[in-house]
């Protein structure tokens, strides 16, 4: 994959080429990513106008397709307002330690056979553990504005996230048993075999529960009470203009894409055609994975933009009763039936 | 020096700084930050020693899970720290002489004689698909598996312990019902009573008053 990078590559020094290496693939993964944030506000906005009767933003542009860019081009220039008592440092630290957190995971999403940064044996693991700093930022932001609806904000999401995150982990034991590996490569790999080989048949409550988590984890509607601007203003990132807020927004976005990328590496096939074992195969083999993938990564965002435009937001409680009751539970309850599957090695996918 | 070398020192050199400032800083939610960048750091050198599970699963336990209850519980309460450093002077000479003493132990136990290069060497580096992760689990469930099972039902009985002391029930306490809420029918909310239409007496024109 690497190899037309060679002759430019050797005009550094031997130590360095491993470093420049990996620098020029990270800033091939994040500049897309940037890219596809900034059209995805845009998706949103056109997606959520429709399914309301709107047109949506249409002024900036042929049918407002530059709108994402006249957005930048205002939050870059907006004034940063630091609220009086706030903590500065650590104020000024969450939007980094938040964006951080939503782009280091991409290293290890494979795009295609072979496409990716890092083939890390636990990369299963590794997302989940990154996932989990990003709570971090939200956190910190609301303690650090020093005022009372941005700190409910930050503790909202703290019981949240860790409810959540439990589930998910969950239904990524799931995919472990099914695959026997953490390795996001060879979990695709297990999936070979065409769309009723892929993992989101037989663990199909653990993927409900992981992609409904994911939403709750990149606090999205219906799960957005940590900024929840009926009731508590804008939640966490209510002190923040300008640049800080541009992150957080760009944060938000790429965890949602990622959340979509890893859905699709896990439960539908990642680069796999849904067309393997039919009469289709032949006639779409000319499509390269990553497009499959990239497919599956924007009908997972649509539904994304799909469930704001439709359901009011859960009452606080409720969205705990349905993380600890309902996802935790069933979770585990499906890990038993799996066990008892894999034990008898069913159907094609535990063979 | 090797890379990796550079890296450990940078690295350990980090996690026993932020570990000094978490004890010494007078910030509560500070302190509990240090100790993040303490377990940070401390999974990255893991990391160099080839235990890629032991370091995610601590960044997972610990940053992701434990700490963040830590900043949820030190940020609701308002901890005075100006009682608590109260006798300081006072109770120095004691920590003192507890601390010299661990580290003369530490360095007794932990010295070159018994842990250096010649009697511990290096082992070989492991090829690139060893995976630590099935190592682990085949010794962990095989010649492990009863102390792995032991601390893992006394885990779950401390787990229930606690719960059951969250557990009280407390006259006059209203609870909502979140399955009742779900339950609930049209039919229990609303009585739909059919009246026939009247007319406003004194109405003149049909159609008015709508």
């Amino acid at each position: 994959m690497t190899e037309f990078l060679a002759p430019f590559l050797n005009l550094f020094p031997e130590a360095m080429r491993d470093v420049v290496l990996i620098l020029i693939q990270s800033l091939i993964v994040i500049l897309p990513l940037t890219g596809a944030v900034a059209y995805l506000t845009l998706a949103e906005r056109k997606v959520i106008g429709y399914m309301q009767v709107r047109i949506g933003p249409n002024r900036v542009g042929p049918r407002g397709a530059f709108q994402p860019l006249a957005d930048m081009v205002k939050l870059v220039f907006k004034e940063i307002i630091v609220p009086s008592q706030a903590n500065k440092f650590i104020f000024f630290a969450s939007p980094i330690i938040i964006l951080m957190a939503a782009l280091v995971s991409w290293v290890v999403v494979p795009f295609d056979d072979g496409w990716v940064i890092a083939d890390i044996n636990a990369g299963l693991l590794y997302v989940l553990a990154l996932g989990a700093a990003g709570v971090y930022g939200v956190i910190l932001a609301g303690w650090a504005s020093n005022s009372k609806y941005a700190l409910l904000g930050g503790m909202r999401s703290a019981a949240h996230k860790i409810a959540y995150e439990l589930a998910m982990g969950f239904a990524l034991v799931g995919v472990l048993m099914a695959s026997q590996s953490l390795n996001l490569q060879e979990i695709v790999r297990g999936q070979d075999g065409g769309i009723f080989n892929w993992y989101w048949l037989p663990l199909l409550p653990m993927f409900l529960v992981y992609f409904i988590s994911g939403v709750a984890e990149t606090n999205r509607a219906p799960f957005d009470i940590a900024e929840g601007e009926s009731e508590i203003v804008a939640g966490f990132h209510v002190e923040y203009s300008g640049m800080g807020f541009a992150m957080f927004m760009l944060a938000e976005y790429a965890s949602m894409i990622l959340i979509s990328a890893l859905t699709a590496i896990m439960f539908l096939g990642g680069w796999l055609s849904p067309f393997q074992g039919t009469f289709l195969e032949s006639a779409f083999a000319w499509i390269p994975g990553i497009l499959w993938m990239f497919a599956k990564i924007s009908i997972l965002l649509f539904l994304f933009l799909w469930f704001r435009a439709t359901f009011p937001r859960y009452r606080y409680d409720q969205i705990m009763r349905l993380g600890w009751k309902v996802f935790i539970p069933l979770t585990i309850l499906w890990i038993v039936v799996e066990g008892v599957a894999v034990y008898f090695k069913l159907g094609p996918w535990f063979a | 020096m090797s890379f990796i070398k550079l890296l450990f020192f940078i690295f350990s050199s980090i996690a026993v700084l932020s570990a000094f400032r978490m004890v010494t800083t007078r910030n509560s939610v500070h302190a509990a930050l240090y100790l993040v960048l303490t377990f940070f750091s401390t999974a990255l050198v893991w990391l160099l020693l080839e235990a890629e599970f032991l370091g995610i699963v601590l960044l997972l336990v610990y940053v992701g899970a434990v700490m963040v209850l830590f900043l949820f519980v030190v940020m609701m309460l308002d901890v005075n720290a100006a009682p608590l450093r109260e006798g300081f002077i006072r109770f120095l000479p004691v920590g003192a002489t507890v601390a010299a003493v661990m580290i003369i132990e530490m360095s007794l136990v932990l010295g070159p004689k018994l842990f250096g290069l010649d009697v511990y060497p290096a082992p070989a580096a492991k090829a690139a698909d060893y995976s630590n992760t099935a190592e682990l689990g085949g010794v962990l469930y095989t010649v492990y598996v009863y102390p792995f099972e032991i601390a893992a039902v006394i885990l779950l009985v401390a787990m229930v312990a606690a719960i059951m002391l969250t557990l009280r029930r407390r006259p006059g306490v209203k609870y909502q019902d979140a399955a009742a809420q779900a339950r609930v029918r049209r039919e229990d909310c609303i009585r739909m009573v059919s009246m026939p239409s009247e007319k406003r007496a004194g109405a003149t024109n049909e159609g008015e008053g709508a």
